[in-house]
């Protein structure tokens, strides 16, 4: 069975993170002629040394008239073993927000860090922005190892460096792999020039790693999407609640419940894309039949009796504020989604701010700008059905939009709450 | 040993895709599916029944027909449309020539006037959303679109004034006149639509199958001879084994020597090919790096 695995990398030219990627889908047989031949092209016409992959990835003009990647990539290759959905960010602090939103979906953060330079405030924030979106799996690749001699120590160096940091964030799996992407060795070939390196190479690392259990198939979670009535003759006493499974095993026959009712029934039926199913689990679109007709519409979810999410109008998050046009206000209220339902949410509080390199918290902050990361306190309009994030990626997360421009302004990360209510 | 509870690749992206379908059909007032007959609008519409089954899709698809299409095409997405029963809006692009709206241009190219075209239909019917059946990886433009692209009132894409977009969590929010398009194949690629067409038996256009046909050559690329194309002075016509990889203009999609006239052939035929979809097949996305980009400023698909 052939897995779909989404990677999140975040770095610069300078780390040769381009030359990376590009070696990954080279190697991987993912690039094509075509698109290698018109990136030589314009190499060539602007005078280029080398061949520069990061062309490749630079899909706006923008982009390639100023020599850097603004926004998110996303690149697509496969091995025989699985399917890698990659997405391609920017790793200059002012591209925090695209970070965070090619982090927000990742199995795997893959983080660069050049073996002349060990650890920087760059691949310091990157493991970080990692473990805040919870991303469980990083893999390190120390690059350039052939402009250190291959050297052994200089790569146990760098990996305890990092450790060291590390052990702060709570990333349970961390990998270490030294490459150079340059010359391949150690990307999907293993290093002829590294005989002490006895792990996997790059590729084969995220072959095998193993993220199934990464998701949570405790807590029944179905946000209703919407529900599904024929007006025909033939399906009239079909309804069906359609979501998409964000946590948990349905079974026909289970015992569930609803919010916000709390009224309880009995799965009998559960219709996936190509017909019944006997069982739903995370990502399955779905739809649920049960056995008593009771309201359910959109923005409602279905739970097991005795596992219910919070049922909370106050919710403590981990901001990123993504707007460059105007701040978060504290007092304001913007337009907030959390899984299928649409509330409005009061700033109630800004507990702190996060510097994102040093780990900081600055207490005295009074506002988000762009790229900023800190601690909020929301009062939302309806309740909503939350767990922390860190149990829940889909019930923990929300975003917020101004409601005068109806931008996304915002990520939220919702942690458990310490406070006294 | 297949582990549980895992979704292998094409399961897990049908799921992705539905989502996205059922969302828009929640959130949006009035949407509106794309539907050009070719093989990533035709396994668009296949999610969009599955989504909704066994109600039926809850919004009208439309075809902005250049008046250059292929015959087989045409008669592909009239057959489709009468089975599966979906309504199905055509705005022409030759009636807006006859009236006016728009004038040819000298390449014989309709891919940029049936932008205005497009955007005309889409306001007189109200549509907020239009489905498009593109993909991230077919051009490096569209590689950074989101899911949910916001275009302002004249349906231009501002690529540096992007919605953050992060989980699964979309963003629909549009004041009157504005829209999103959406896209549910975003991360799909050539080969998974073939493999799901495959899984799911998707019909599909003859064309896209392999057949002996009379060929001209036009700079390094294989043109069948059609009502569209017939050779020019000093052009000879020679037969060859040809498929079509996509379903553009039929005056301007050339052909690609192949043998796979069955859906497992074309599979096998996309793992081992080295050259991309558009590569292979479009004369008039040659024009410049940023062709696709500035197209969609305008308010392209």
């Amino acid at each position: 069975m052939v897995e779909l695995l989404r990677v999140a990398t975040a770095g610069s030219v300078d780390d040769g993170k381009s030359t990376l990627i590009g070696r990954l889908l080279h190697d991987s047989k993912a690039l094509f002629a075509d698109q290698l031949e018109a990136v030589e092209r314009v190499s060539r016409t602007r005078g280029d040394d080398y061949t520069d992959l990061a062309l490749l990835t630079d899909g706006l003009r923008a982009e390639r008239e100023q020599g850097i990647t603004i926004d998110v990539a996303y690149r697509y290759f496969s091995t025989p073993r699985r399917s890698f959905i990659l997405a391609d960010t920017p790793g200059h602090v002012q591209y925090t927000r695209n970070m965070v939103t090619g982090a927000s979906t990742a199995d795997v953060a893959l983080i660069l860090i050049d073996a002349r330079k060990g650890m920087t405030e760059q691949s310091r924030r990157h493991a970080f922005l990692a473990s805040l979106l919870g991303v469980s799996h990083i893999v390190v690749c120390v690059n350039k190892m052939d402009l250190v001699d291959w050297s052994e120590a200089r790569f146990d160096e760098i990996s305890a460096e990092f450790d060291d940091f590390a052990i702060r964030l709570g990333v349970s799996d961390i990998v270490y792999v030294p490459v150079s992407a340059l010359l391949g060795d150690n990307v999907v070939d293993r290093s002829e020039n590294m005989r002490w390196f006895d792990g996997s190479t790059l590729l084969r690392h995220l072959e095998h790693l193993h993220v199934s259990s990464d998701r949570n198939l405790v807590d029944v979670r179905l946000p209703v999407q919407l529900v599904i009535r024929p007006q025909s003759h033939r399906h009239r006493d079909h309804r069906g609640y359609a979501g998409m499974v964000a946590g948990g095993v349905l079974k026909v026959g289970d015992r569930i419940a609803v919010l916000p009712s709390g009224f309880e029934s009995t799965i009998t039926a559960i219709d996936g894309p190509s017909g019944p199913v006997e069982e739903a689990f995370p990502t399955m679109s779905v739809q649920v039949r049960l056995a008593d007709e009771i309201d359910i519409s959109r923005g409602d979810m279905i739970c097991r009796p005795n596992n219910l999410p919070t049922v909370t109008q106050d919710l403590d998050a981990q901001l990123c504020w993504m707007d460059e046009t105007t701040p978060l206000r504290i007092g304001g209220s913007y337009a907030l989604k959390h899984t299928t339902r649409w509330a409005r949410a009061r700033v109630r509080g800004l507990d702190y701010r996060l510097d994102i390199n040093t780990l900081h918290r600055d207490q005295d902050a009074d506002q988000l700008t762009l790229n900023e990361i800190g601690r909020v306190q929301l009062r939302s309009s309806v309740p909503l059905f939350v767990d922390a994030y860190e149990r829940n990626r889909e019930t923990g997360s929300f975003i917020l939009a101004d409601e005068g421009t109806n931008r996304t302004v915002a990520a939220g990360i919702i942690v458990p709450r310490t406070r006294a209510v | 040993m297949t582990p549980r509870y895992v979704l292998d690749d094409l399961a897990a992206l049908e799921a992705e895709s539905i989502h996205i379908i059922r969302e828009v059909a929640a959130e949006m007032q009035r949407p509106c599916l794309l539907f050009s007959g070719g093989k990533d609008s035709i396994v668009m519409l296949t999610l969009a029944r599955k989504a909704f089954a066994p109600a039926p899709i809850p919004f009208p698809v439309m075809h902005v027909d250049t008046g250059l299409n292929f015959p087989e095409v045409i008669a592909f997405r009239d057959r489709i449309v009468a089975q599966w029963g979906v309504e199905l809006v055509v705005a022409s692009v030759q009636d807006a020539i006859d009236r006016g709206l728009v004038r040819e241009e000298p390449n014989g190219s309709r891919n940029r006037i049936q932008t205005r075209v497009l955007l005309e239909a889409a306001e007189q019917h109200g549509f907020d959303a239009l489905f498009g059946g593109a993909r991230r990886d077919e051009e490096k433009a569209r590689a950074k679109e989101r899911v949910f692209s916001f275009r302002d009132d004249f349906g231009q894409w501002d690529p540096k004034n992007q919605r953050p977009e992060l989980w699964s969590l979309y963003n629909g929010r549009v004041f009157p006149g504005e829209s999103i398009r959406v896209f549910p194949l975003s991360n799909w690629t050539e080969i998974d639509i073939w493999k799901y067409i495959e899984r799911e038996n998707v019909p599909v256009p003859e064309l896209y199958f392999a057949h002996p046909r009379d060929v001209v050559e036009r700079r390094n690329m294989l043109y069948a001879v059609n009502s569209f194309v017939q050779p020019l002075e000093g052009e000879t016509t020679t037969k060859h084994t040809v498929r079509y990889r996509t379903m553009g203009d039929a005056n301007l999609t050339a052909a690609v020597r192949s043998e796979a006239d069955t859906v497992r052939k074309i599979v096998e035929e996309l793992m081992l090919t080295r050259i991309t979809e558009r590569g292979a097949t479009r004369g008039d996305d040659k024009i410049s790096d940023s062709a696709m980009e500035d197209r969609k400023r305008e308010g392209y698909f």
